[in-house]
This record gives structure tokens, sequence and C-alpha cells, in this order.
């Protein structure tokens, strides 16, 4: 039975699975019900300065994208921070991390963008016991407005000022949550890291509309008539934040900081993948907020059972392992050649191949009378369309071609060797081959 | 069970009001909302799909999928009508699982297929219960067609030709329109006078008029039709009715299924209605079954069907059989009747096993008897009373490309005319087909 306890930054929990800060973290109620459900650890709810509490709006906060029958594939929020005084969470906080000592408990914090309140607030925290500070960089609708969350998430130099003030108030590990909301990811991280954080998480939610209501016209979720942009995540979000995630644990300068990974952890496949391109641990909110608290038995055992199938027995030897597998476009093996191959007898002749390739592709399948589909060989460039629309998992594959034969779409016999397009002839910048 | 079941002799009142209602409900209840679209969204928008090319009138399937996935299921409807104007009378009794569903790419895959007829029934009751017809009528263009059958051929040919802006007087022979869509299509397949319902809904095209108790050969003759009208269609069905040789046939308690099935969509109230408390069925097609599962409803204790072939070579479906089955009717296959016997009223049926050589059926000798108080014979029925100077292709009325007969001005479509399956989507492919055809020729 693999190991699935997590040593994050020092921060010891039963399992890499942490509720992540939002409505599930916002109380003690719900935190105490979630360690008792098996979660390795939360982030608790934003907390603000000290002083009247956030409101909330009082109609719709939240907005769905849904797959088939309504499985909910994408979330979007318009909900602020914590809308409870400051003493009431942080009373809360100490009570449940005296009684689940064994369970990680990081406060996130957003508090406006000067060293006083950030002095205020940190040694009030320091006192409830909790393992470590989150810095809320990347909340993408209401607080921004305010000249919060990713309004600091946007600038990297106030994140650096902001980690280095947090840094100098509080001796615990400081994680900063990146927002997504940004051109380049890479630029916020390496100054968190610059400002000493211990870690970074990400990613936060995304601007998103989720809908628009044709009779009113109004965006949702709709207030009275208008909408506001919200924060989108949940499983549709979960391949802009591998690719974030990715991009910070390749970086030369941010390579080695270690980082919390969130956006559409749903299953543990998704986690294992999260962990995989250099992830710690990982963050959940949308799958706990769609199913309960209650998939996190599956989280745990799923994870537990392919590591076990791999041979992993601790979570820590599968960190990074597929990070050097990610490179830049350029570096691509130019000389690797593939086919889409048509299981005959798995195919269902639904024709979903055959349109769209002819359509939208290479036309590069042909249909017979009888509906049966081929590939061309002399026309696939292997751009694997027609497998990601075949319905049935397993009938259409890549098959790569052996070095030595010939490509029967350019005529040219596939060479062994690596070549890339910064050596290749049609590249105007191309250098010699070293 | 109920006392009146086991009476004995045919009787009625043997289940209760409330059993009898219960059994004769839907038997697939329209699907809600939320159940279209889970439905729906199985369907995989197939390329050239084979479904489309299964239904005899070419409805564009993944498109009315697609519609009521997108939220517009009068869209879908309309998809639906366009091709088949009594769409949802073939949402309900269409053999889908020999058709569209049989050929479903998910039947391939996981042996479930989209379930075609449901949704397209969801789809045509969306655009029925608003009350709109979406089609429109054409200027009208002087010219009349004389429609003769009010039933599935007959109403669809008319409402094309309406279409184009021409006037059609139907000529009916029973008191109501529908054909079997009203007189023949088993009870729990169309519910609450449903049939009635979509011909007054088809009608709202405008320029079609429906005259009732108008019988050809009797005050009209096709002669005459020709005469008056600048073109005629025929769609007045199969009305005769194959006879059973076998000893007996003639004794109380024997009759045609068809007329049975014909009582039970006409009763007012069901519990008035007799049925045997043994009741043998002869036959094997959908007649057969439909007979068969209303016997068994109306609260028969024994029902069987006796059929002289194999079960594969039964005319009704699969899907029948094992509907006939799961009601509890006995299938008894390798038989044929020989006799009737009882003392002025039927009770006994006697079968003789059957074997097959090359085809070629033959009675082994052995026989077997069970108890029948009423006999339904099931074994076909037949093109009786068509009009005279008509080629005949078997035993139906020759036509050439779309209808055409061998008289000049005289199309023919629905079960009198030879080719094609007789089910009520083919029957309205055909009159469908015809009417275009007709239009051609008269605008030319």
């Amino acid at each position: 039975m693999a190991d699935l306890t997590t040593n994050f930054l020092g921060i010891s929990s039963p399992n890499p699975y942490w509720l992540a800060s939002a409505p599930p973290t916002d109380k003690e109620y719900n935190v105490r019900r979630a360690f008792e459900a098996g979660w390795g650890g939360v982030v608790w709810k934003t907390l603000g300065s000290e002083g009247p509490p956030v409101v909330n709006v009082n109609g719709p906060r939240y907005g769905a994208i849904y797959g088939a029958d309504r499985r909910l594939l994408g979330l979007n929020n318009i909900e602020l921070i914590t809308d409870r005084p400051l003493e009431v969470n942080l009373e809360e906080m100490a009570r449940v991390k005296a009684d689940y000592p064994d369970r990680a408990l990081i406060a996130s914090i957003m508090v406006p963008c000067e060293e006083e309140a950030w002095k205020a607030i940190l040694p009030r925290v320091e006192e409830t016991g909790a393992d470590g500070i989150e810095l809320n960089f990347g909340c993408p609708h209401g607080m921004s407005e305010r000249g919060m969350g990713a309004a600091v998430g946007q600038v990297p130099e106030y994140i650096e000022m902001v980690t280095r003030w947090c840094k100098k108030y509080y001796d615990r590990p400081v994680i900063v949550k990146l927002t997504p909301n940004i051109t380049d990811v890479r630029k916020p991280a390496e100054a968190a890291k610059n400002g000493g954080a211990d870690a970074v998480s990400l990613i936060n939610t995304i601007n998103s509309i989720t809908s628009v209501d044709l009779d009113t016209f109004s965006p949702e979720p709709s207030i009275d008539g208008k909408g506001s942009h919200g924060g989108y995540c949940g499983p549709a979000v979960k391949p802009i934040a591998l690719s974030m995630v990715s991009e910070i644990a390749r970086a030369e300068a941010t390579h080695g900081l270690p980082i919390s990974g969130i956006g559409g952890v749903t299953t543990w496949r998704d986690a294992a993948e999260f962990i995989s391109l250099g992830c710690g641990n990982v963050q959940v909110c949308t799958a706990a907020m769609t199913y309960g608290f209650k998939i996190i038995d599956e989280l745990t055992a799923g994870l537990s059972k392919w590591m076990d199938e791999k041979g992993y027995t601790n979570v820590s030897e599968v960190v990074g392992r597929a990070v050097p597998n990610v490179t830049d476009w350029q570096y691509l093996n130019l000389n690797y050649v593939a086919k889409a191959k048509i299981d005959q007898d798995e195919c269902i002749k639904c024709g979903r191949c055959y349109a769209a390739c002819e359509d939208t592709s290479h036309q590069a399948i042909s249909m017979s009378d009888d509906r049966v589909f081929e590939v061309m060989d002399d026309e696939c460039v292997a751009c694997n369309l027609c497998v990601d629309v075949c319905p049935v998992d397993g009938c259409i594959s890549m098959v790569p071609i052996t070095a030595g034969e010939v490509d029967p779409r350019t005529g040219l016999e596939v060479q062994r060797d690596y070549a890339n397009w910064t050596t290749h002839p049609n590249n105007p910048m191309a250098k010699a081959a070293e | 069970m109920a006392q009146g079941q086991i009476a004995p002799g045919i009787v009625s009142g043997r289940l209760s009001s409330d059993e009898l209602t219960s059994n004769f409900t839907d038997l697939h209840p329209p699907l809600a909302p939320h159940e279209a679209a889970v439905a729906a969204d199985r369907c995989y928008f197939c390329y050239d799909a084979p479904c489309v090319t299964a239904c005899p009138t070419d409805i564009d399937i993944p498109l009315f999928m697609r519609q009521i996935q997108a939220g517009q299921p009068e869209a879908a409807g309309e998809t639906i009508l366009a091709q088949n104007i009594l769409g949802g009378m073939c949402a309900r009794v269409c053999p889908t699982e020999t058709l569209c569903e049989e050929v479903c790419v998910r039947e391939t895959a996981e042996g479930s297929p989209v379930e075609i007829g449901r949704l397209q029934r969801y789809a045509t009751d969306s655009v029925m219960v608003g009350g709109s017809h979406p089609f429109q009528r054409a200027a009208p263009t002087g010219k009349t067609v004389a429609v003769i059958g009010a039933g599935p051929a007959g109403l669809a040919c008319a409402h094309r030709l309406a279409m184009f802006g021409h006037d059609v007087v139907i000529h009916e022979s029973r008191p109501k329109p529908g054909g079997l869509n009203e007189y023949g299509i088993a009870a729990y397949k169309s519910t609450n006078d449903f049939a009635q319902a979509e011909v007054a809904w088809l009608m709202k095209i405008g320029g079609i008029s429906i005259e009732t108790g108008s019988v050809l050969g009797e005050g009209v003759s096709l002669d005459g039709l020709v005469e008056n009208y600048d073109a005629v269609f025929l769609s007045i069905g199969l009305a005769g009715v194959n006879a059973l040789r076998a000893q007996g046939a003639d004794l109380d308690g024997v009759r045609h299924a068809v007329d049975f099935i014909s009582d039970v969509r006409q009763a007012s109230d069901l519990s008035h209605l007799p049925v045997g408390r043994n009741v043998v069925v002869i036959g094997g097609g959908m007649t057969a079954v439909d007979a068969a599962v209303k016997s068994k409803l109306l609260g028969a204790e024994h029902v069987t069907i006796a059929y002289r072939r194999g079960r594969d070579a039964m005319g009704a479906s699969r899907y029948e059989q094992d509907l006939a089955s799961s009601h509890g009717v006995k299938i008894m296959t390798n038989v044929q009747p020989v006799a009737v016997h009882g003392n002025g009223a039927a009770a006994e049926v006697e079968l003789e096993y059957t074997s097959s050589h090359d085809g070629q059926l033959s009675g082994t000798g052995e026989m077997i008897r069970i108890p029948a108080d009423q006999v339904l014979k099931a074994i076909g029925q037949n093109l009786d009373g068509a009009p005279e100077g008509l080629n005949l292709d078997g035993n139906k009325i020759a036509v050439s490309g779309a209808g055409r007969t061998s008289m000049g001005g005289v199309w023919a479509g629905g079960d009198c005319a030879a080719g094609g399956e007789d089910l009520t989507v083919t029957a309205v492919a055909e009159g469908r087909d015809a009417a275009m055809d007709i239009h051609a020729t008269l605008v030319s």
C-alpha cells in the first residue's frame, strides 16, 4: 500500500489532497467535517483585515457549464473573501488546528497592499497555530477592483513586495497563489520566489461569463439583470492549469520551487497528473462543491492503487516525473512519423472520423458503400483528430512508422535520428546542427 | 386471481375498471424534458447516418436529435414532420427495433440504441401540444385531387398536395378518418384518441375535406372519380381478411383479429368488451401479437399465439414477441390449426405440429388440443373489393415509379399497393411520394 503522506514545505498531511481556499473551507463546521471525511488539509477561506467584513451579493454567486446529463464541467463564482469577522475565523482556526494536529491548516490572506495591513494580521494568524499562509493574489472579481487579489497578482513587483513583507513578519511557510489572468505566469512565479516565497499555488480562477440569458440579455450569473465576470474553475480549466504549472516547473528561474497544484482536480488521475508536472500536492474545490467531501475516498484510494501498480511507495517519487518531457514546440522530433489506424473490429461505423477528416482535416479517411472506414496512409498527417472524435475508446490509434520504412505521404524514408525545427532547412532561422 | 378471469366463455368485465385503465395506458410513457435531453445526447451525429437510411420516410434523425440537444424540440418536430406528416403516430407505432434503432451505431456498440422512437414522440408532441401547424399552403392551383381512404397513405398524400395548393377531397368508407391508425393499431400504443387529434392537426393545412361513409363501388366509382377530378390517389388498404381453412371455423367464438382489435379501439368502456377465458390467436404477425396482448390486458386467463412456422419466420419482430411473452402470452410455433371443436361454440382448437423441408411446410401427424373459447384469426388481409380495370401485382395494385397505376391519372399507395412493407411509415412515404409525382404531373 503506497504511502500517501505528504510533506509539503515541512507541513505534513496524511494525503496530498487539500481543500482549496473557497466556500467549503469558510467555517469550522465544514472544515471539521472535511477532516472527518479524510481530507489531508485545508486552506481556510481567505481572511481580510480586521473591521467590518466584506458583503456578498444576495443573488446567485455561481454559474455553470454542463456536459451530458448536466454533468458539471465548469463553474464560475462571484463570491468574495470570507464575509465573517476576522476574530471569528481566527478563533475557529485555532480550535480546529488544535483538534487535528496531523492535518494541514493554511490561512489564506488578502489585505490591502500596504505593509501595515500585513504587519497587523500576520501575528494574529500565527497565534492560531496554522501551518502556513497562502497569499490570495488571484481572486479575479470584486476584490481586484479594490486593488487586491488578481490586481496584485498581475503586477510582479507587487507580488515580490508583499511576499517580502510576509516573510518579514511571519515565520512559517508562505505560499503565493497565482492568477492565470496574465500573459506569462512565469513572471509572477519568479517574483514570488524573489520575494522569498516558499511555494506558489496555482491556478486561481479565470475571468469568465458562463452564459447570457437570451430573454433578458443579462450575463449569468445575473444579479437583478446585470452580470459581472466571475472566476472559472472545475474540470474545464484543468488543461490551462497543467500548462501553467508545467511552465513554472521547467523554467530556469523557478525550477524546483515547490508548487501546490490547483485547477479542476476531480479524480485521482488529475491529481497524479498535476503531481507528475511538479506539484508537491494538490488543492481541490469544485469537485467537492459538486459531489461533497466523500470524493476524498476515491481520490486517495485511486492514487494509492495507481502508485502500487507502478511501484511507487511515496508521493514524492512521482513529483515532477513528467517535467523533463515538457518542451518547446521547436524541439519536437520532426522525424517522428505516425499514422492513424482504425481497428475494424472495434469500429461501430458512425463515420465521425470520416466527417471530421474529410470536412475539416486532411481528407485521409475513405468510406466504402458498406460503411468501412479506412485510413489512407498517403494522406494521413497523424493529426489525431479522428482519435479525438471517435466515440469508441481505443478504436483508432496512432501507430509510429519504424525508422527505415517509407512514409507513403511524403515518399521519404523515415529517419532514425532526432531532428527538430531549429535545424530544419525550411526554417529561415535554422542553425547548423551541432 | 380475479374471479372474472376464470369465468368460462366469452364475457366482459373480467377485470375491474381500474385494472383496465392501468392496462391500457401508454406502453412507453412520454419522455420528460431532462430525460429527452439525456437520451438525445447519446446520438453520435453519424455521418450519412444508418438510421436515416433505414427510415422509409428518410427523417433526418441526427438533425432532430441535435435540435433536441440544443433546446428546440419544436424545431426537431418540424424536421420530422417535414418528411413524415404522421411522425407523431409513427413515433408510437413504428417497429423501430427493426428500422432506425436496429441500425443505430449505439446498438452496435453497446446493444442499446438511441431511443429514436420515444425522442421522435417527444419532438412531435411538442409541436402538437403547442397547437401550431408549421406548414403553409401555397397559392391555390385550381386543381382538385380525390384521395380514396383516409389512412396513413391517403392523409400523407392529401397533406402534401394541399401544401402545393391543390384542393383535396378524401373519400373514407368508415365513420372516422385515420384508417388503421384509428381502427387497427394496438390501443396501448396510441392512447388518448391520438389518431383523431393527429388528423385534426394535419387538417390545419387547409384545402382538405373528408367525406366519411363514402365507399368506392357504392355510389363512388373509379371511372367517375377520374372524370371529375384532376387526379386520383387510391389508398384503400386491405379490406379483405383471409379465411381460416379448418373444420369448425364457422363456430361461434371464431372471428377475425382485426375486427376484435377494432372493437377494442372503438370501445367507449372496456369493461363492457367481452373476451374469452382461453384465447387462441392464429397467426404470427403484428396483428396476432396485438390481438393476443389485448386479450390478456382485457383479462383472459390463457392466451396462446399459434403460428405454423418457427419464431424467425414470424412477421412480428422479436421485440413484439417479447412484448407478448412479457404479458403472459404463450407463443406456440410450428403448429397449424386443423379444427375448431365445440358444440355450437368453440371449446377447443386442434393443432397439428409441422415441419419444414426446403421451405415446404407439412404436418407431422402429431396433434394437440388446447382449450379455446375464443379463436382470433390473424392470418393476413387481402385486397378485397378493389376497383376493376387496374393491373395487379400478385394480390395488390401494381404500381411503377411513385405509385403510378396502370390507369392514367390514378396513383396508389399504402397497403393496397404492391411493394414495401405494410407499415404505417411505409404508407406515409408512399402517399407523400405519390403526391410529389401527382403535383409534378398536374403542373407540367
